[in-house]
C-alpha cells in the first residue's frame, strides 16, 4: 500500500479557489485522488468546480471527513493555514508555498511537536502513491506504480528521477518531495523510516543538496537502520560558497554541508551514490539486479 | 539579503542594543566633519562593504588626530578590498563610517543563527571574540556556548544569564547587561525576520559597559515583503546587476566563472544541471531557475540574461516540464534567439509535458539548434560544442 497517500485518502486545498490550487487540485482528481473539496475563507458555501468550498479547516473536515490538506496558499498567510490544519489534528499536510518566512516556520515546526499532524514540505512538490494517488504539481504520467520509494529536496530533479526509472520499467511505491526550505515538517529520516517499514518498497533513491545535515543524518540513520539499499545524488558539486542556489534552504555555510562533504559521508555508510544526476535510474537498476 | 554595518548598529540601537556613536561619510572632508561632531580624542574609520576580514585587508583603521582621520579616509575610501569574502576581485569602498573610540577590556563573540536540525533559533556565544567564529569551533569547539530558544516560550532572563555566565561573565552589572543586549538581539531577530545576526565582537569596556563594537545582519529575502523599512536598506552597489535584474523577473540567477550558459527549471534540476557538464569537463557559466510559473516573456527575459554574459560561448536550455509547459519554453527561446540573435552553440533538452508539441516548435523554427534526448546525452553535447568537437 506504499506509504503516507493511496486509495483511503481524502483531500482538501487549502487556498483551492486560487487560480493555482483549483490547477492542481483538479489535476489531482483526474489522476483518480479521493479529492473533496476545497477551503477559501470568505467563500465557504459555494461550489467551485463542482466541489463544495468551506471558510475553515474545521468545517471542511466535519463535512467531508478530509484526512489530508494540500496547501496552496501565498507565502505571507501560509504558514497560518498550516496551523490551522494541526489545531484541527489533520494527519497529513502537504505544503506546496514556495517563499514562507523562516521565523513562521520555526514556529509551525514548534506546533508540530506533540501533534497528530504529519507536515510535508513546504516548497516541495508534493506527494504521489503512482496509480493511486497524485497530492501536488508533479506531472502524473511520468510515473508508474512500483516498489522503488524516491524522496528529494528538489522538485524537477525528482521528476528527472522518476523518468529514468519508468523508461527501464522499474516503478515508483511513493515519490515524497520534502522541500527544499531549511526549515521543513519532515525530514529525509521520517519518510526513510517508513519505506523500511514499507512491503512494498524494496529500494530507495534520495536525492539531497548543499546546505545543512539532513543528508548526512540519513546516511548515519540509513547505516544502523536501514535493510534496503539506497541509492543517492547530491546536486550541487559546481555551487559557489555562500550564495544561495534558488532553494532557501542550499546555501554552503562551512563544514560539511558541501556537496562533496555530503558523498563522503554517504559512502562511508554504505550507501551507493551517483554524482550523475543523468545515472540515478540505470545506478538503482543495478544495485536491484546486484540483489536479486 | 545583507546591510551595512552602520545600518545593522542603527537596528540594533533601537532594540536596546548599545553601540558607539558614529557617522557615515562618502567623502574625506565629510569623513573630517563626521569626526569633529562626534568630538572625543580617539576615532576608527570603518569601510562599509558588505563582507567580513575589513580588518585584515586595511579597511579598518584607527586615528588619533584629525589629521590621521583624514589620511585613512584617503587611504580607505575608493579602495578595492579584497578580503575572504569578497572574492579575487574584491569590493570597492563608497562609504566609510567614522566612529568614537572606546576602551576596550575583553571581546566576546555573540550570534543567532537557524539551527536547522531542531528548527529553532538558536544563541551562540564565545569568550573568543574578534577572531573568526568558524576558526574557534573547529579548533575549540568547547568556547561556544548554544542555547536554542522555544518559539512557544520566546526570550526569557535565564538563557541571558545561561550565555553570560557562560562566556566568563562575572559581574552582576555586567551579566544584567549582557542578558538586555541577548534579548534585544532576539527581539530584532524575530521582529524583523533576520536570518543571521552577529556581533563580532561584543565588547565590555573599562568604564564599565557592554556594546555591540562590530553588527552583520542577514535577512530572510521571503519575508522582506513585510518590512519595507529593511528592503530600504538594499545598497544596489552590493550586488550584481544582473542578479538583480533577473530578481524583477521572478529568476533565480546567479553568475558563476565558467562559460557555458544553463537556462533550466527548478532549483535543484538547475544545480544538477551545473554539475554534470563539471563531470563532462565543462565549466557552467551561470546558475539560473526560470521557476515554475514562467511564461514566454520571462524566459526570453532569461535568455537575454544569459546572452549578455560575454563569456558564455555556448547555451544549454534543460526544461523538465511538469507544471512549466515545453511549449512556453520553446516559444521563450525562440523569441529571444530571434530578438538578440544566438551567435553561440545551443543545446536544448526538453521533458515533460507538451514535449512534443515543444520539439515541433522548435523544429520548425529555422533555428540552428542540437536536440538532446536526455540530460547525461545533453551535457555531453554542449561540452562538445563548445571545445569546438561538434
Amino acid at each position: 500500500m506504499a506509504i503516507l497517500v493511496g486509495r483511503d485518502t481524502r483531500l482538501i486545498t487549502v487556498g483551492f479557489t486560487g487560480k493555482q490550487g483549483t490547477f492542481h487540485s483538479l489535476q489531482s482528481r483526474d489522476y483518480g485522488t479521493n479529492f473533496v473539496g476545497g477551503v477559501t475563507p470568505g467563500k465557504g458555501g459555494t461550489i467551485h468546480e463542482g466541489f463544495p468550498v468551506f471558510n475553515t479547516v474545521q468545517e471542511a473536515v466535519v463535512k467531508t471527513e478530509a484526512n489530508a490538506a494540500m496547501i496552496f496558499v501565498p507565502p505571507a498567510f501560509a504558514a497560518d493555514s498550516i496551523l490551522e490544519c494541526i489545531d484541527m489534528g489533520m494527519p497529513l499536510v502537504i505544503a506546496i508555498t514556495e517563499g514562507i518566512p523562516i521565523v513562521d516556520m520555526v514556529r509551525v515546526k514548534a506546533a508540530l511537536r506533540g501533534s497528530k499532524t504529519r507536515l510535508i514540505g513546504p516548497n516541495c512538490p508534493g506527494i504521489i502513491t503512482p496509480g493511486e494517488c497524485k497530492i501536488g504539481i508533479m506531472p502524473g504520467h511520468i510515473h508508474m506504480p512500483g516498489k522503488v520509494g524516491v524522496i528529494s529536496r528538489s522538485g524537477t530533479l525528482t521528476y528527472e528521477a522518476v523518468y529514468q526509472l519508468t523508461q527501464r520499467e522499474i516503478g515508483q511505491s511513493t515519490c515524497v518531495g520534502i522541500g527544499g526550505d531549511p526549515v521543513n515538517g519532515s525530514n529525509f529520516i521520517d519518510i526513510l523510516e517508513l519505506f523500511e517499514r514499507d512491503p512494498d518498497t524494496e529500494a530507495v533513491i534520495m536525492i539531497g543538496e548543499i546546505g545543512g545535515s539532513a543528508e548526512t543524518d540519513a546516511a548515519r540513520w540509513i547505516q544502523k537502520n536501514m535493510t534496503k539499499p539506497v541509492v543517492s545524488f547530491i546536486a550541487g558539486a559546481s555551487a559557489p560558497k555562500g550564495k544561495r542556489m534558488g532553494h532557501a534552504g542550499a546555501i554552503i555555510s562551512g563544514g560539511d554541508d558541501t556537496a562533496e562533504g555530503k558523498f563522503k559521508v554517504l559512502e562511508e555508510c554504505g550507501i551507493t551514490i551517483t554524482r550523475s544526476p543523468a545515472e540515478l535510474g540505470q545506478t538503482l537498476e543495478k544495485v536491484l539486479k546486484q540483489r536479486s | 539579503m545583507n546591510v551595512h554595518e552602520y545600518q545593522a548598529k542603527s537596528l540594533l540601537k533601537d532594540f536596546g542594543i548599545t553601540v558607539l556613536k558614529g557617522k557615515t561619510a562618502k567623502t574625506v572632508n565629510e569623513a573630517v566633519e563626521a569626526a569633529k561632531s562626534l568630538g572625543g580624542k580617539i576615532w576608527v574609520v570603518k569601510a562599509q562593504i558588505h563582507a567580513g576580514g575589513r580588518g585584515k585587508a586595511g579597511g579598518v583603521k584607527l586615528a588619533k588626530t584629525l589629521d590621521e582621520v583624514k589620511a585613512h579616509a584617503e587611504s580607505i575610501l575608493h579602495k578595492t578590498l579584497v578580503t575572504h569574502q569578497t572574492g579575487p576581485e574584491g569590493k570597492e569602498v563608497l562609504t566609510l563610517l567614522i566612529e568614537e573610540g572606546c576602551d576596550i577590556d575583553h571581546e566576546y563573540y555573540a550570534g543567532l543563527v537557524l539551527d536547522r536540525g531542531t528548527g529553532r533559533i538558536t544563541f551562540m556565544a564565545s569568550s573568543e571574540g574578534g577572531v573568526e567564529i568558524e576558526k574557534v569551533a573547529a579548533e575549540t569547539p568547547e568556547k561556544i556556548i548554544k542555547v536554542s530558544v522555544d518559539p512557544a516560550v520566546g526570550y526569557t532572563a535565564y538563557i541571558g544569564r545561561k550565555l553570560a555566565y557562560g562566556i566568563g561573565i562575572k559581574d552582576k552589572e555586567l551579566v544584567k547587561k549582557a542578558s538586555k543586549f541577548f534579548e534585544g538581539l532576539y527581539n530584532l531577530y524575530v521582529e524583523k525576520d533576520c536570518s543571521i545576526a552577529e556581533i563580532n565582537p561584543m565588547v565590555t569596556t573599562k568604564g564599565g559597559d557592554l556594546l555591540a563594537l562590530d553588527a552583520k545582519l542577514n535577512f530572510d529575502d521571503n519575508a522582506l515583503f513585510r518590512h519595507p523599512d529593511v528592503e530600504e536598506l538594499r545598497d544596489p552597489t552590493e550586488e550584481s546587476a544582473l542578479e538583480l535584474e533577473a530578481h524583477e523577473y521572478g529568476l533565480s540567477y546567479i553568475s558563476l566563472d565558467g562559460n557555458i550558459g544553463c537556462l533550466v527549471n527548478g532549483a535543484g534540476l538547475a544545480m544538477g544541471t551545473m554539475d554534470i557538464i563539471k563531470l563532462n569537463g565543462g565549466e557552467p557559466a551561470n546558475f539560473l531557475d526560470v521557476g515554475g510559473g514562467a511564461t514566454k516573456e520571462t524566459v526570453q527575459k532569461a535568455f537575454g540574461i544569459i546572452l549578455s554574459d560575454k563569456k558564455v560561448k555556448g547555451i544549454l536550455v534543460n526544461i523538465f516540464g511538469g507544471i512549466m509547459k515545453c511549449d512556453i519554453i520553446a516559444e521563450g527561446v525562440i523569441g529571444a534567439a530571434k530578438e538578440l540573435g544566438v551567435k553561440v552553440p545551443l543545446v536544448v533538452r526538453l521533458e515533460g509535458t507538451n514535449v512534443a508539441l515543444g520539439k515541433k516548435i522548435l523544429n520548425e523554427s529555422g533555428l540552428k539548434i542540437i536536440a538532446a534526448d536526455d540530460l547525461g546525452d545533453a551535457a555531453k553535447k554542449i561540452v562538445a560544442a563548445v571545445k569546438g568537437e561538434a
